[in-house]
């Protein structure tokens, strides 16, 4: 195959495993460091204590920041995703006049820089008398959002066949009955897949809501911004792992289960 | 009723964009507009916006030597970090695609990791490592290699760093996809007319992966080009990158007209580093890491 000679192989592997290394060591000593007794947020570990974690619970402005994240990242995932799939449909379906220029305009606000699209909305809904507020957030947490939904969902919808639309519809069912018993099923695993995705990167975004958010309104990323400014602390860690923990065992979460859905339909 | 049925077929992928491209349209192509015309507007000493066609803010973005110092700036640290993912990426990226071990699919999932873990975390996280009672601190004080903690974080070098530790992903995935899809037989071949295995890699599979590593180039360079959030959490007080410069106008100065104008050059600069890219090789190169 494409092995290259004994040398050069282990050269690559060596490579491969510092890569990895140098990706996860730094996470990896966040969540230790978030189980460390001592009351500094460093080095060394004096004992291993959850009593970070229990101070997180006790810190009202992390919990509604927790809240406000929460809240944010599930109706932009909604709103988001509800939008993307029509679009990722109509894109995939069917073939119209403009359909490139469409598809590049689709993913726009990727390729814009996210501070300038930060300030374009906000200096705009300003100019519209908006003021901030969690709408403006929302707005632009869906536009942010959009793109990867997009694209996450146009790559799962060219697996799924037509035929099947087409069967129903010749079999006698309207095309309201066809989208929602046959089309809608089958689309679940790709609107989950954007939904999670735009959850995902709602919760973690920091650039464009540091623009946004209205003042005296936290998100997680802007809370552990704003207590980096004093010094790491230990709670920031054990925020850290939590935020770790979630972000990465609900797509994990979300595979597994589409994996289980798929077998038990399968079988 | 055929003639109605084509046209019923014609208006329905329409239906289905609106929702998006009014989305689109509202919230970033006008607004986009707004901010050029904003950037002629003036803000007066008193604080008060003067509308108008002012080309102060112009005048003093093009001419003043400390915003291209900055523009060159950041671009360079955006280049070298491009570079760096590039060469660091690579291996890794050649390693999962080619490599026979059973636990591939852990691997990609391993790749795929950091992706779904916060920018602002992996930022932070640089600090335990290097920060003055962070590990490297910690392990050369206990072997006794350095008496007083060395000061290693707040600078350049740590900027990039964290961008790296950013963008890495992006770069290993691009390559990956492009890795992949490249058919084994041709290195194969190559190998049987006589080719040495670096050599089939040079002429075979590095051409063939050009695409990926473009993709994942142009990603990290305009991801870390526009970053404000790591020279702040990893930088001191002179490494702001332009994306700062921007920041500062509109949040902490509140120069709304000047911040425009900031921000209509960032968007020109790496706007067409993005269209000279999409005029050789295709975005779509791009959306193929998400399927």
């Amino acid at each position: 195959m494409t092995v290259r000679g004994p040398t050069g192989w282990t050269f690559i592997k060596i490579a491969t495993v510092l890569t990895y290394v140098f990706m996860f060591a730094p996470v990896a000593v966040v969540m230790l460091l978030a189980f460390n007794a001592s009351q500094f947020g460093s080095f060394p570990m004096t004992g291993l204590s959850v009593r970070w974690f229990v101070e997180l619970a006790q810190n009202d402005a992390i919990i509604r920041a927790f809240q406000t994240s929460m809240i944010l990242g599930a109706l932009t995932a909604v709103i988001s995703t509800s939008i993307g799939v029509c679009a990722s449909l109509a894109m995939v379906r069917y073939d119209f006049p403009g359909k490139n220029l469409l598809n590049t305009a689709l993913i726009a606000p990727i390729l814009v820089p996210e501070v300038v699209l930060a300030v374009s909305l906000l200096l705009f809904l300003q100019f519209l008398s908006m003021p901030k507020n969690f709408v403006l957030l929302l707005l632009g947490h869906v536009i942010f959002t959009l793109p990867f939904v997009v694209l996450v969902v146009q790559a799962r919808l060219v697996g799924i066949r037509k035929e099947y639309e087409e069967a129903a519809l010749s079999l006698g069912a309207n095309p309201f009955q066809t989208f929602f018993q046959v089309t809608l099923p089958l689309l679940m695993p790709a609107v989950a897949a954007g939904m999670l995705f735009a959850f995902t990167i709602s919760f973690d975004d920091i650039t464009g809501t540091l623009f946004w958010k209205p003042p005296g309104v936290e998100t997680v990323p802007t809370q552990i911004f704003a207590m980096l400014r004093n010094s790491i602390s230990p709670e920031i860690n054990a925020l850290g792992t939590v935020m770790i923990i979630l972000t990465v065992a609900l797509p994990l979460t979300g595979a597994g289960l589409a994996r289980w859905l798929a077998s038990r339909r399968g079988g | 009723m055929a003639v109605s049925d084509a046209h019923t077929r014609d208006m329905r992928p329409w239906a289905l964009l609106s929702p998006a491209l009014t989305a689109i349209t509202l919230l970033l192509a006008i607004p986009t507009c707004f901010v050029i015309v904003y950037s002629f507007w003036l803000r007066t000493a008193a604080g008060d916006e003067q509308v108008g066609f002012y080309l102060d803010n112009w005048i003093e973005v093009l001419s003043d030597p400390f915003y291209r110092d900055i523009l060159l700036y950041t671009l360079k640290i955006g280049l070298i970090t491009t570079v760096c993912c590039a060469l660091m990426g690579y291996p890794a990226a050649y390693f999962i695609a080619f490599s026979k071990m059973r636990n591939k699919a852990f691997l990609l999932l391993l790749l795929m990791l950091p992706f779904w873990i916060s920018y602002i975390i992996r930022t932070m996280s640089w600090i335990n490592i290097l920060g003055v009672s962070g590990a490297v601190n910690y392990v050369l004080q206990s072997l006794g290699i350095v008496a007083e903690p060395i000061q290693m974080l707040y600078n350049e070098a740590t900027v990039i760093l964290g961008l790296i530790h950013f963008l890495l992903p992006f770069m290993v995935l691009n390559i990956y996809v492009s890795l992949e899809g490249i058919d084994p037989n041709l290195n194969a071949a190559a190998r049987s007319l006589g080719s040495t295995p670096f050599q089939a890699f040079r002429e075979v599979t590095l051409p063939l992966s050009l695409p990926g590593l473009a993709a994942g180039s142009l990603l990290c360079f305009v991801l870390g080009s526009g970053t404000y959030i790591t020279p702040i959490v990893l930088g001191g007080p002179g490494d702001g990158m332009f994306a700062n410069l921007i920041y500062d106008a509109i949040i902490t100065q509140l120069n709304w007209p000047l911040g425009s104008a900031l921000s209509i050059v960032l968007l020109i600069v790496l706007g067409s580093v993005v269209l000279l890219y999409n005029r050789y090789l295709s975005l779509g190169q791009i959306s193929k890491g998400f399927g």
